[in-house]
């Protein structure tokens, strides 16, 4: 369980997070809507402790992340800007992950075929095409087995058999009991992936809500969305 | 700490810039320390002149490649966005530092360990005087040093240009013995890359007030230890406090 509690995050005078508090659930898939500037990926970010917030916390089981032991087998996660290093093959860059988190190196291996890229290991990760790339950043994820999972537009670069693939294994890792929250700006794909909603604007809570009940009180989730962000596009 | 730590090490194994900035520091030390002897062997009975310099410079040009080296393993966790993945797997920043620090410091003194005493017998050099051996340790020493200097600056920093356009230009004009020029060398002896020129004997004869340093030679690889820490410390401070 992840919980958020009037998380802040100010950039000089912008407020990305605006006292920000949500809960997210184990055993479903939990989306984190909005739209481009809403705060989403700073609250990701926030959460890994990557950035410091200006006010309120995150618990992951009511721990801080930075107080996590082993924090790869607890919390997974995949960020929206790259983190692998454009000369290093994508073996290599599992294994050190693995190395920091006491994970064998024989799992490397075994999440490589997971997601797919069991055949380019040895490929740097430069020669590797945007959706290999991202299936790296979801192996990267997935490499300590965690029960908490956090993923920022997964399916950024993915084709559809790709996409397809993402639906899939977050709903059989939700299915499993793990805690999965996604961001995401495709309304349909959401609509099919989704058990939960936490939509925000602005770095503020419109709603949290069951996908099934957002729906009900809209018509569908695309409408829902973009009637509660007013369509403002991008800040 | 050993796991956070062996990691690094897997980093730094799994990027070319590390075989070729590590070579080029052999390399142009080496290779530089046998031309300057062949060019120096003639000026042997010139007053003041000592043959361990014909050793001992080429590594304060070759310390350049080094120098890259412990800036690149800082920097291009940012530039490449690793430092996000890092942080993610080693939250508490003063363990992903020392992990960092150590493994970098590992590799600068074992690859010195070899640089140093190539580079002497480069230079046509015994290594069997104890004047020459205790300036092979000073060397090791002062190279490894000023490797995880440039770890500390780099953390501060976090741009390869910006650390590289500080640190090389100064380097090199103190290989051209910036320390020992009269009107100002009694501030630019105190430069982090000076402090290891006396215990390398490239600082002239001490003996002689017209070259004598300020401090002794293994007192100038204190204060070179001194520039370490400062430079740590302040690494340390800017990746607490700034996001990743
Ligand atoms: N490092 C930063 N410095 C200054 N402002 C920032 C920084 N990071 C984010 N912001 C601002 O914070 C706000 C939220 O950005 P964020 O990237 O979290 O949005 P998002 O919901 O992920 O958007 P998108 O859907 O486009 O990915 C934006 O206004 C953005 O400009
Ligand atoms: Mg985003």
């Amino acid at each position: 369980m992840l919980e958020v509690r009037d998380l802040e995050k100010r950039y000089g005078r912008t407020v990305a997070v605006d006292r920000l508090s949500f809960t997210v659930r184990p055993g479903m898939v939990t989306g984190f809507l909005g739209p481009n500037g809403a705060g989403k990926s700073t609250t990701m970010r926030m959460m890994l402790d990557l950035d410091h917030p200006t006010g309120g916390q995150v618990r992951i089981d009511g721990v801080r992340y930075r107080d996590l032991r082993r924090p790869l087998t607890k919390v997974g996660a995949l960020l929206e800007a790259k983190s692998t290093h454009a000369g290093r093959r994508a073996y290599d860059h599992l294994l050190w992950l693995a190395q920091t988190n006491g994970i064998p190196a024989s799992r490397v291996s075994s999440v490589l075929e997971l997601v797919g890229l069991g055949g380019v290991g040895r490929r740097r990760a430069k020669a590797l095409s945007l959706g290999m790339a991202q299936r790296l950043g979801i192996a990267a994820a997935l490499l300590g087995d965690p029960p908490v999972l956090l993923l920022d537009e997964p399916v950024n670069g993915l084709d559809p058999e790709g996409v397809h693939w993402i639906r899939g294994l977050l709903r059989g890792l939700a299915a499993e009991g793990r805690t999965v929250f996604v961001s995401s700006h495709l309304m349909s794909e959401m609509s099919l992936t989704a058990d939960h909603l936490v939509v925000i604007d602005r770095g503020r809570l419109l709603a949290d809500v069951s996908l099934a009940d957002f729906v009900a009180s809209h018509g569908s989730l695309e409408a829902g969305f973009l009637s509660l962000t007013a369509g403002g596009g991008a800040r | 700490m050993i796991s956070f730590a062996s990691a690094e090490l897997t980093k730094l194994r799994t990027v070319r810039s590390t075989p070729w900035t590590l070579a080029a520091f052999v390399v142009v030390s080496a290779g530089l320390a046998f031309l300057l002897e062949l060019t120096l062997r003639n000026a042997q009975r010139m007053e003041g002149y000592d043959p361990l310099m014909a050793a001992f410079l080429p590594l304060t040009l070759g310390q350049m490649a080094l120098v890259v080296f412990g800036a690149m393993a800082v920097t291009s966790e940012y530039s490449s966005g690793t430092i996000r993945a890092s942080l993610a797997a080693v939250p508490d920043r003063r363990r992903f530092f020392l992990a960092k620090v150590a493994a970098v410091a590992a590799v600068a003194a074992g690859v010195s360990l070899v640089t140093v005493p190539v580079t002497v017998v480069a230079a046509r050099m015994r290594l069997s005087s104890a004047e020459v051996l205790e300036a092979c340790a000073g060397a090791w020493i002062y190279l490894t040093l000023m490797c995880v200097f440039t770890v500390g600056v780099a953390t501060m920093v976090r741009h390869t240009a910006l650390v590289l356009g500080g640190l090389l230009p100064v380097l090199f004009l103190g290989s051209q013995g910036l320390g020992n020029v009269p009107a100002i060398r009694k501030v630019t002896q105190f430069l982090p890359d000076q402090t290891g020129w006396v215990v390398m004997h490239l600082a002239g004869p001490q003996d002689d007030p017209r070259w004598a340093r300020d401090y002794s030679a293994w007192g100038g690889l204190g204060l070179l230890a001194l520039w370490t820490v400062a430079a740590l410390l302040g690494g340390y401070l800017v990746l607490r406090r700034r996001d990743a």
